[in-house]
């Protein structure tokens, strides 16, 4: 009798015709998720002056591209983005695991409506107070700071992150109590405990949150957009409409700084894919 | 209510994909019994100073998470309710009452744009499921290989927004040498103008969406069929049900969460969709794919009309709020 390991039982099937089907599926998918992306990346070093000459043929091999990249300030974005994501993520995980650890570990009153105030944040998709926040980091309540033009304004609001709590906070329940108490009676503190029993032990969901939250802030577009006011300041991503309607390269220059925006999420996908595909389900919940 | 769908998602892929840290209810037998028999103990025991203390403890540990949240989350949310009631001015904000929403929902620029939303919402949506769902059956399975298949597919989904719309531009150059049209072409149709045309605009939108949401429905998908019992395709095939049967009757009611959960996500999604549009077309040629949220882009920082922004902003919210509780309400009434 014939397996039924999935619900088309395709993979049980053999025979040349069924192969040549299932190579023409594999291959078609690869094709036309991947064609694009490999499109860049080969027009990218190519001589490409017109928008017509984006090709998966390369046609020549060349790095003027990326050599007139530097005259247009590609790598000052680039580096203004690296700023922004290393701060920004370094900043949302301390405040996640600091969060998650009081969710998970301890008992207070109030605790479910913390709770339910961080999920309630992630189904508040953050374009709809794109205005009002603007307005709010220009002028800071109580403190009266104005972060626009900082790179504070770019860093502080990724720190809020629901997705990475709830995350954290699941998996800080699973650590077992006995090592945290064996800790106390040897006379750790509180922060002591946290950073060298619980934190250690977070590892996997460390990487969970990271990648996760690497991509994310990477991909950010409304925030910079609304508090670099100054070219200088821009983060990559919001760049390449400027490079767009220069006139004075061609296409190569933005399709250069359009791979470099690209290749540090698509390197921290494929490094970290065991941890991206662990949060995927759970990530579901913010999407 | 997030929480929910999460854990159906969750439960679902259990098996593949998610290991420890999806928020699953089910703890694994050893972890439930060490917390119940250890955690009552110290709490009866410790003395009330000491509870306070953790108390304390508890609260200075989230001090930077609640601090962050509330200056940028809720005061601008209470910020954009405010001001959606405001006409905000140099001079002094003055009261308007309800006029920023009515101006909104009798504008016809507004009404058009609302109307664009849901189209491109509606339309990303059932592609993205439709096609997620074809794939994930197409290459699900044990088999090694897939890997490579399943990576490679997944990358449009890992990629920065902003680059995936300038590519998608340049692949759209309506001329017959651009590149969509030159494969167009080989299978003999006459070049399309996509972005240029008032009437393709919002569909070649849409096409890009699809591409990108495609391979995230797959991958959730692929994770809910995991969870599918094998032995109901075993008796299926003694009985001699068809393929068509067995997914009719076995696989997409297995799936029915996963339906739901992608359902609700992507439309909300769609709904606030602004990148894509704003690099794409910037809502042109004239107006025909401008979305609501580039519309409030616009009014609010190069027209300065911060409170009928700030409306436009409600008016999405309660949009996403509506339709999150009507699949609520639509999965409980099916569900019982």
């Amino acid at each position: 009798m014939r397996r039924f390991d999935s619900a088309l039982g395709l993979e049980a099937r053999r025979g040349p015709v069924a192969t040549a089907l299932k190579v023409l599926v594999y291959t078609a998918m690869i094709v036309v998720f991947t064609g694009p992306l490999i499109g860049l990346l080969v027009s990218a070093f190519g001589k490409t002056l017109d928008p017509t000459s984006f090709t998966l043929w390369p046609d020549a091999f060349t790095l003027t591209n990326f050599v007139q990249a530097a005259d247009k300030n590609v790598y000052t974005y680039l580096l203004n983005s690296f700023v922004v994501v290393g701060f920004g993520l370094l900043l949302q995980m301390l405040v996640s695991v600091f969060a998650a650890y009081a969710l998970a570990r301890k008992k207070f009153r109030g605790m479910t409506v913390v709770m339910l105030i961080m999920l309630a944040t992630m189904m508040l998709p953050e374009e709809i107070i794109a205005i009002p926040l603007s307005l709010v980091l220009a002028d800071l309540p109580l403190l009266n700071l104005d972060l626009i033009g900082t790179y504070a304004g770019m860093i502080l609001p990724v720190g809020a992150w629901g997705f990475s709590i709830l995350v954290m906070t699941e998996f800080m329940k699973e650590v077992p109590v006995e090592l945290e108490e064996a800790a106390r009676i040897d006379g750790a503190g509180e922060l002591r405990t946290f950073f060298t029993i619980i934190l250690p032990l977070c590892r996997p969901a460390l990487g969970v949150i990271g990648v996760f939250g690497f991509t994310m802030i990477w991909d950010q577009y409304l925030l910079p957009l609304i508090v670099a006011t100054e070219p200088d300041m821009w983060t990559l991503p919001i760049a390449l409409r400027s490079l767009r309607s220069d006139e004075e390269v061609g296409i190569g220059v933005l399709l250069a700084a359009s791979l470099l925006a690209l290749l540090p999420s698509i390197i921290a996908f494929l490094a970290f894919q065991r941890q991206f595909m662990r949060g995927l389900t759970s990530g579901a919940v913010k999407g | 209510m997030a929480a929910g769908s999460a854990r159906e998602g969750g439960t679902g892929g259990r098996h593949g994909l998610t290991a420890a840290p999806a928020p699953t209810p089910s703890p694994s037998p050893a972890a439930a019994r060490t917390r119940e028999s250890a955690a009552p103990a110290p709490t009866g025991r410790r003395p009330r100073r000491a509870r306070r203390r953790g108390t304390l403890i508890a609260w200075a540990f989230l001090a930077p998470a609640l601090v962050l949240f509330l200056y940028f989350k809720f005061i601008p949310m209470f910020e954009g309710l405010r001001m959606s009631f405001l006409e905000v001015r140099y001079a002094g904000d003055r009261f308007v009452g309800l006029d920023n929403y009515s101006r909104i929902l009798t504008d016809e620029a507004f009404t058009e744009a609302i109307w664009h939303s849901v189209v491109l919402a509606v339309g990303t949506t059932l592609g993205s499921i439709v096609l997620g769902l074809l794939l994930a059956l197409l290459i699900e399975g044990p088999a090694r290989y897939l890997w490579f298949v399943r990576t490679a597919a997944f990358l449009p989904v890992v990629t920065t927004m902003a680059v995936v719309a300038e590519v998608w531009r340049i692949m759209y150059h309506p001329a017959d040498s651009g590149m969509i049209n030159s494969i167009l072409g080989w299978a003999g149709v006459a070049p399309q103008p996509f972005l240029a045309s008032e009437d393709s605009s919002l569909l070649s939108i849409m096409g890009m969406s699809i591409w990108r949401g495609t391979p995230y429905d797959m991958m959730i998908f692929l994770a809910g069929l995991v969870g599918v019992d094998r032995t109901l395709y075993e008796a299926a095939a003694v009985d001699g049900a068809s393929t068509w049967h067995r997914l009719r009757h076995i696989t997409l009611p297995a799936l029915r969460p996963v339906f739901w959960i992608l359902f609700t996500l992507a439309a909300i999604r769609g709904l606030r969709v602004f990148v894509e549009v704003y690099v794409l077309t910037n809502g042109g040629p004239n107006g025909s794919s401008e979305v609501l949220m580039t519309l409030i882009y616009k009014l609010g920082f190069q027209k300065g009309e911060l409170g009928i922004a700030a409306a436009g902003g409600i008016v999405l919210f309660v949009a996403t709020l509506l339709l999150t509780l009507l699949v609520q309400v639509m999965r409980r009434r099916q569900a019982a």
